[in-house]
């Protein structure tokens, strides 16, 4: 009972980035752009609020410039393919080697080639909602992860229940029609981008600030293309993108599991554990995917 | 004083000048025809007027108020409403969503209100519609009405149609009409574009013809006649196509389709049995509301789908489904429904005209040129196209697009000839030009299948008429005989038997 309740409790630890980064790529996807700078984003920002939490020794402000990163990456991205119109898979590919590039230079010029991860003096604290009860350890979680689960009907209720949600889910699927409803079919992408960007920031501020409170290269691990997979697998609705982050979560989580105990499975295949299901999962739920219509297709007015 | 005025707008794209000058009013209750050949530039001046497109020159004024549309926000907040000729609407949104879209009223959606507006507007033109259905599920008439909808309930008090009646079935467009006197009863201002010039003596009080992107003529629409209206259009005579009837039921067949079965990927039947034949110098129409099935028969005859069960044979051999290589060789000709899905829009006119027949400008995996270009350089003579060979398809007009897939395939001296929808959207020549395509490969011994939703165009060709309804032909009429009354009581689903003892 009490084994299974610390895996239900790391699976939430292990999602809530997932779950961040997933919940911002299903707006920008829903207003029809494909942000694959997602991976780099990430990255980036993880690093800048670490970097900022580090200097100006706080972790709010570290949190802001994660968020700030994010968005702006995703205003790169908007001008790439929004403005100018360019391919959405290479202007997002080419983000992601951007940030990475840029956080690898960075991180070169202020730690110089530091052997061990530099870390955070304190990160944010774990919040304990019930403790004393049997259930303590699973609601002893960073606030994030809380604020992360809120952020599902949060954002469902803003796409569905708004007149914003209704115009963002419109640009994605006929942008032509949109326009002739007078609606700015721009204005929406960019905003549905710059939304997108601040859900991707805040996902990697909870890796470098509160989960690990340091930072290093492999941070991210490919994080950001798992969410793309789980955006699919959640058919662009926010309650199934929570399960397909959970399910990744839980998956991790028991393979971490399996990995302290010993279990006579080589690592390697524990630690790709995660991703063959993500694969797995998409080739099963993937082939019924109802795509926004106007995804990858950047709008002109002839 | 017009509500709205367009005075000297001329618009270019590039070298060409889509519209010159043009002066345009609208009056207060007014329904005002627009017509004009393809390419005239009827839908670029109503775009202008929606904000869609700017002006290179030239004003507009609402109200006497010189105005500038930016958007079609600018326009919305003008009163215009404009319904497009490829309908603006969310396949997969509700009736409701698309009609309040961008005019929600309030940041937090209330839907219930939102769903008694919609019903509301539509009952003031005297139409019911679910303000739950998801209009992709809508036939074509009713997606029509909710542009209607849309339009009204940002309240305008202009509204454009931009060719609402291509698509329709005569019932949709006799209820479109219906709707456009209320309209204008209610003191709203209408201008519609179109192709059918009797649809201009129905609904208009006054008419306005371009050509070449130049008014040529306005009129009120009592003083004037169908045949001054094409002259003015075309610049010549027009002389409608007349059907040769010497036609003989003992021919051979030379198209034979059975039993096919079809269902769509939901698992809906959409083709249950049906079966036809055409013979040799012999026109057949297949008459329907859209929807019935048309869209799939065309699909397996063009090699394009699979049916599920069922077979055919072209003068005696078996038709291979799924394999439109595999026709070229039967020389079966195919007209597709979509004439941009039959032409590759980057590729050249030159290169769309060779694409069924590479293998005979190929020598030992390079094209010929020099051939391709005197192929097409003849086709193009032949079909009257206006285009240069090297011209990319995509920047002509929808006629001549047209003339590239009628000179394609029946270049060929093809067996069977396959036609969908083939005139849908051209105007009077083109249209004219296409029946007597159709009616020379008739003469030269082919059989030719004619899928159209145009009742006129089938009884003005066919030998033979066939209804389709829901996926099965429901009855067969020899052209002299069928009675149009009969038809559309057969397409709307009326079983034979009631439609006879009615008759
Ligand atoms: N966005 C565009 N870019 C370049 N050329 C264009 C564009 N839109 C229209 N044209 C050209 O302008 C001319 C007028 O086109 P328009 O669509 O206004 O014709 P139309 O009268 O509506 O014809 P149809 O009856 O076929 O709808 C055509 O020659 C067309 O090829
Ligand atoms: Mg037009």
């Amino acid at each position: 009972m009490d084994s299974l309740i610390l895996l239900f409790a790391a699976m939430l630890r292990i999602s809530t980035p997932i779950l961040f980064a997933s919940l911002g790529e299903t707006l920008v996807e829903r207003a029809g752009v494909l942000n694959l700078g997602i991976e780099g984003t990430l990255l980036l920002s993880a690093f800048s609020g670490f970097v900022a939490a580090q200097f100006t020794g706080s972790l709010w402000l570290g949190l802001v410039a994660a968020v700030l990163t994010g968005i702006a990456l995703s205003l790169l991205m908007g001008l790439l393919t929004v403005t100018f119109g360019l391919s959405q898979h290479v202007c997002g590919l080419g983000i992601t080697l951007l940030a990475s590039g840029v956080a690898l230079f960075a991180f070169r010029l202020i730690y110089g080639g530091a052997s061990t991860p530099p870390a955070l003096e304190t990160s944010f604290v774990t919040l304990d909602i019930l403790p004393g009860t049997a259930f303590a350890p699973l609601f002893s979680q960073h606030w994030l992860t809380y604020i992360s689960l809120l952020c599902v009907p949060l954002v469902h209720w803003l796409l569905y229940r708004t007149a914003f949600g209704l115009r963002l889910r419109a640009v994605g699927e006929q942008p032509e029609a949109a326009d002739t409803a007078g609606i700015n079919v721009y204005k929406m992408r960019y905003l549905a981008l710059i939304l997108g960007g601040a859900f991707m920031g805040l996902a990697g501020a909870f890796l470098s600030l509160a989960q690990l409170g340091a930072f290093s290269h492999g941070i991210i691990n490919g994080r950001g293309w798992v969410a793309i997979a789980i955006v699919i697998f959640g058919n662009w609705l926010p309650y199934r993108v929570l399960a397909g982050a959970l399910l990744f979560g839980g998956v991790q989580a028991l393979q971490l599991r399996l990995q302290a105990e010993g279990v006579p499975l080589p690592y390697e295949l524990l630690l790709a554990l995660p991703y063959i299901l993500t694969i797995v999962a998409i080739a099963f739920v993937g082939r019924n995917a109802s795509y926004p219509a106007a995804l990858l297709k950047p709008y002109r007015r002839e | 004083m017009p509500v709205l005025e367009m005075r000297g707008i001329t618009k270019r794209f590039g070298a060409l000048v889509a519209n010159d000058q043009i002066t345009f009013d609208i009056e207060a209750g007014e329904v005002h025809a627009l017509l004009g050949e393809n390419g005239a530039g009827k839908s670029t001046l109503m775009k202008i007027l929606y904000g869609l497109y700017q002006p290179d020159e030239g004003e507009i004024h609402v109200q006497g108020q010189r105005v500038s549309l930016k958007s079609p926000a600018d326009a919305i907040a003008q009163g215009i409403g404009f319904v497009s000729q490829h309908f603006a609407l969310i396949p997969t949104f509700t009736v409701t969503e698309n009609v309040i879209l961008g005019h929600e009223k309030q940041p937090i959606l209330q839907h219930a209100a939102m769903r008694r507006q919609v019903v509301e507007t539509a009952e003031k033109l005297r139409f019911n519609i679910d303000p739950d259905a998801i209009v992709g599920h809508l036939s074509v008439g009713q997606q029509q009405r909710v542009e209607i909808l849309k339009a009204l309930y940002r309240g305008c008090r202009v509204l454009i149609l931009d060719e609402p009646t291509a698509v329709l079935t005569p019932q949709d467009t006799e209820k479109l009409f219906s709707i456009l006197v209320e309209l204008q009863r209610q003191g709203l201002s209408v201008v519609i574009i179109t192709h059918k010039l009797n649809e201009v003596f129905t609904i208009s009080q006054r008419v306005t013809v371009l050509r070449l992107g130049k008014v040529v003529g306005r009129e009120q629409t009592a003083n004037t006649s169908q045949t001054e209206l094409s002259q003015m259009m075309v610049g010549r005579q027009t002389i409608p196509v007349t059907r040769n009837t010497d036609h003989h039921s003992q021919n051979e067949i030379k198209l034979n389709v059975q039993n096919l079965t079809m269902a769509d990927r939901s698992g809906a039947p959409r083709l249950r049995g049906l079966s036809l034949n055409v013979r040799a110098q012999e026109i057949v129409g297949v008459a329907g509301v859209a929807g019935n099935g048309q869209s799939e028969l065309v699909s397996i005859l063009t090699g394009m789908a699979q049916p599920q069960s069922g077979s055919a044979q072209v003068s005696g051999n078996v038709m291979p489904f799924g394999n439109p290589g595999a026709l070229s060789q039967l020389k079966v000709a195919r007209i597709p429904e979509d004439r941009l899905k039959g032409v590759i829009g980057d590729l050249s006119v030159a290169d769309n005209l060779m694409l069924e027949q590479v293998g005979q400008f190929t020598r030992a995996g390079h094209l010929n040129r020099k051939q391709i270009r005197e192929y097409a350089e003849r086709l193009i003579r032949d079909f009257h196209i206006k285009a240069a060979p090297d011209d990319p398809a995509r920047t002509l007009s929808g006629g001549n697009i047209q003339k590239i897939i009628l000179a394609r395939s029946l270049a060929q001296n093809p067996e069977v000839v396959i036609a969908a929808q083939p005139t849908r959207g051209l105007d009077i020549g083109a249209t004219e030009y296409v029946h007597q395509k159709l009616l020379e490969q008739k003469q030269r011994g082919a059989a030719v299948l004619l899928i159209s939703e145009d009742l006129d165009e089938i009884l003005v060709l066919s030998d033979r008429v066939l209804v389709i309804f829901e996926g099965m032909i429901v009855g067969e009429f020899a052209a002299n005989d069928a009675d149009i009354d009969v038809l559309g009581a057969l397409m709307t689903g009326a079983s034979s038997e009631k439609v006879k003892t009615h008759a």
